[in-house]
C-alpha cells in the first residue's frame, strides 16, 4: 500500500512537472512586465516578499466590488457571502497543510504575530522561572525577540543551538542543549538568510521524546516545499501569506487542537467571545478564541486564492523548478572571483546569499537596481547570523516559481560588471 | 553599463573607497564616537584631536559601503583646522545638500563634498552619506551614546 502511494505521488509529481511552464506562470504576474529604470524587472527578492498572481489581485477586487461586508455577524446576504469566502479560505489552508481541523487554523497578521501569540499565550501559561526555551543560531529576529520578551517576563532562559560554517544546525549540539528544563523548542524550517533547511523531523522526534512542544517558523519554507503538519507532527507551524504569493497583512498559526484549547486568549475583543457581561466573559470556541476584532477579510480571501493558484501549479513542480534555479545560480556564482557564498548547507532552499571581496552589499544592491534587478542587501533580520559569519551584511538573491535561468544570467553579468567598476 | 549611476558613484568616491584617508586610530583622542547604521551594518568609529576649539586631527576606523566610506574619509580631510562652529555649519549645509533642501547654494558652500550630492536621488542611500556627519555632530557635542541612524 505504501509503495503504491509512493508510485501515485511520483506520477502526480511528474505530471505536474511536465505541465510546468515558467512562461505561462510569468504571464499570470502582472508586475513582472514592469520596467525598472528602463530595464525589464528581474525580481529576486522573493524571500522578503513574493509578487502576486492576477488571480489573487482579482479575488480582492471581486470581494470589495461585489461581496464585501463584515464576517460572522450579519444575517444579510453580503455578510454571508463574505463569511463563506473567509471561512472557505480557512478550509483551503487546512487542506494545504493537511491539518486535522479548521479549528487548528488561526488567522493572524503574519508569522511574527503567530510566534508572539504562542510565546504570550502558551508561553506565559506554561513557562516559568528557570525553564528553558531552545532556538537555533540561524533564527530570524521574529523567532528570537518574542522569546527574549517572554524570558524577561518570566525569568526563563533562552538557549541557542549553534550552526557550523556551512550554515547547518549542529544537531548533536542541539540534542545536548535539550534538558529536563526545556519547555519549548522553536526553530526555523528554512533560514531566510542562508537558505538552510533544518532537519525538522529529527528535531521534533528529539523534543517529543521529552514531551517538549515544537514550533516551526515556516515563513520561508512554505512557498518552496510540501508542508504536511500531521506528517511532521509539529505542535505549532507559523507562516505569512505574503511570502506565499498572497497579500501582506495575513498569516497563519497552525496549532494542535488540544494545545490551542488549553491556551488562554491572546487578545480580547469582539469575535473571540461567546458571552460578555461586566462580571465575566465566556470565550468563543476555536479558532475564533484567538481572532479578536474584525480580521483582514480581503487578505484572507486573497490568501485563499493564492492557495488555489499554488494547487493548480503544484508545489512539487515549483520545488523542482526552484531547485534547478538554485543549482544553476550556485554554479554560476562559484565561477565569479571574489564572490563568497554565505550558507552552503547540503539541504538548502532557493536562496543565494553572498558577499563580494571589494564591494559592500549596499553598493551591490544599488548597482543591480540600476540594471532592473531587485535583490536584498542587509542583515535580513538575522543579525546573529551576520555576526557568526563576521560580515556586516550580505547580498541575497532569492528565487520563486516565476524566475528563470535567463534572469540568473542577467544577475551574474551584473555582478561581474560591478566588480569591474569597483575594481 | 552603469551610466545612470555616474552622479552617485563619482570617481572621487571610488578613490576614497579604495584608499580611505585618515583611516587610523588617534591614541589618545580627545573625542571618540561610534556611529552605526543598523539597516546595512555600516559601523564606524570617529576620533578627534582638539586644540582648544579647533579640530586639530580627525581619523576613523570601521567598515561600510562605498558611499559611507567616501563620506567619512572626505569629512576627516575637510574638518581638520576648522572650529567646532565651522564644522557644525558644514554639517548643516551637507545635510541640506543630501536631503535636497538646500539646492545650488549649499552645493557651493560644501566645496569638494559636492561629489556626494548624488545621493539625494537615492533616498535609501542618504543615511550612508550622513552617518559620518551625525557621528561628528555627536562627538562635538560630547554625547555619551553611540549614534544610530535608525
Amino acid at each position: 500500500m505504501l509503495v503504491m502511494n509512493k508510485q501515485h505521488n511520483t506520477n502526480q509529481t511528474s505530471k505536474a512537472m511536465a505541465s510546468f511552464s515558467v512562461e505561462k506562470i510569468r504571464a499570470d504576474f502582472p508586475i513582472l512586465a514592469e520596467k525598472i529604470r528602463n530595464k525589464p524587472l528581474v525580481y529576486l527578492d522573493n524571500a522578503a516578499t513574493c509578487q502576486k498572481p492576477q488571480a489573487v489581485i482579482d479575488s480582492i477586487v471581486q470581494l470589495y466590488s461585489h461581496d464585501y461586508a463584515n464576517v460572522h455577524r450579519g444575517v444579510h446576504t453580503l455578510s454571508v457571502r463574505s463569511t463563506d469566502k473567509f471561512e472557505g479560505a480557512r478550509s483551503k489552508i487546512k487542506e494545504f497543510i493537511n491539518a486535522a481541523s479548521e479549528k487548528e487554523i488561526i488567522f493572524v497578521r503574519g508569522a511574527t504575530e503567530a510566534v508572539n501569540l504562542v510565546a504570550q499565550s502558551y508561553g506565559k501559561a506554561n513557562i516559568k522561572h528557570g525553564d528553558e526555551i531552545l532556538i537555533t543560531a540561524m533564527e530570524h529576529h521574529s523567532n528570537i525577540v518574542p522569546w527574549q520578551m517572554l524570558c524577561e517576563q518570566t525569568g526563563a532562559v533562552l538557549k541557542v543551538a549553534p550552526i557550523n560554517t556551512q550554515g547547518e544546525l549542529i544537531f548533536s549540539e542541539f540534542e545536548n542543549l535539550i534538558s529536563d528544563k526545556t519547555r519549548m523548542v522553536s526553530v526555523v524550517h528554512m533560514s531566510n538568510a542562508l537558505g538552510t533547511v533544518n532537519p525538522v523531523k529529527n528535531i521534533i522526534a528529539s523534543a517529543h521524546d521529552r514531551n517538549i512542544p515544537v514550533l516551526l517558523d515556516g515563513a520561508q519554507a512554505i512557498p518552496h516545499m510540501k508542508i504536511d503538519v500531521r506528517d511532521l507532527d509539529c505542535d505549532f507551524y507559523v507562516f505569512s501569506g505574503h511570502k506565499l504569493y498572497g497579500p501582506s497583512g495575513v498569516g497563519v498559526l497552525y496549532g494542535k487542537q488540544g494545545l490551542l484549547e488549553a491556551m488562554p486568549p491572546y487578545q480580547g475583543g469582539g469575535d473571540m467571545i461567546r458571552k460578555v457581561t461586566f462580571a465575566e466573559t465566556e470565550y468563543n470556541t476555536l479558532p475564533y478564541k484567538f481572532e479578536a476584532g474584525t480580521p483582514s477579510i480581503a487578505d484572507v480571501v486573497g490568501l485563499g486564492a493564492a492557495i488555489d493558484y499554488l494547487n493548480e501549479i503544484g508545489i512539487e513542480a515549483i520545488a523542482a523548478h526552484e531547485a534547478e534555479l538554485l543549482t544553476y545560480a550556485t554554479g554560476q556564482a562559484r565561477q565569479i572571483k571574489g564572490l563568497k557564498i554565505i550558507g552552503e548547507a547540503a539541504e538548502k532552499g532557493a536562496i543565494l546569499s553572498f558577499v563580494l571581496d571589494k564591494v559592500h552589499p549596499h553598493d551591490i544592491g544599488t548597482m543591480l537596481d540600476n540594471l532592473g534587478i531587485a535583490i536584498r542587501a542587509g542583515h535580513h533580520c538575522a543579525m546573529p547570523v551576520m555576526d557568526f559569519f563576521k560580515v556586516p551584511a550580505t547580498a541575497r538573491a532569492s528565487f520563486a516559481m516565476y524566475n528563470t535561468k535567463q534572469e540568473i544570467d542577467v544577475l551574474m553579468e551584473g555582478i561581474k560588471s560591478l566588480i569591474e567598476v569597483f575594481g | 553599463m552603469f551610466d545612470e549611476l555616474r552622479d552617485l558613484y563619482q570617481e572621487v568616491i571610488f578613490d576614497h573607497n579604495r584608499n580611505p584617508r585618515n583611516f587610523r586610530v588617534i591614541d589618545p583622542a580627545d573625542r571618540r564616537m561610534e556611529g552605526f547604521n543598523p539597516l546595512c551594518g555600516d559601523r564606524l568609529t570617529l576620533y578627534l584631536k582638539m586644540a582648544g576649539d579647533v579640530i586639530a586631527d580627525a581619523s576613523f576606523q570601521g567598515s561600510g559601503c562605498a558611499i559611507s566610506t567616501a563620506s567619512v574619509s572626505l569629512m576627516t580631510e575637510i574638518i581638520k583646522g576648522k572650529t567646532t562652529q565651522e564644522a557644525e555649519d558644514l554639517f548643516h549645509k551637507f545635510h541640506e545638500m543630501t536631503t535636497g533642501k538646500g539646492e545650488q547654494a549649499s552645493l557651493e558652500a560644501v566645496g569638494k563634498l559636492a561629489v556626494l550630492a548624488g545621493v539625494r536621488e537615492y533616498p535609501a542611500r542618504v543615511k550612508c552619506a550622513t552617518l559620518a556627519w551625525h557621528t561628528l555632530d555627536a562627538a562635538l557635542k560630547n554625547e555619551q551614546k553611540p549614534v544610530s541612524t535608525e
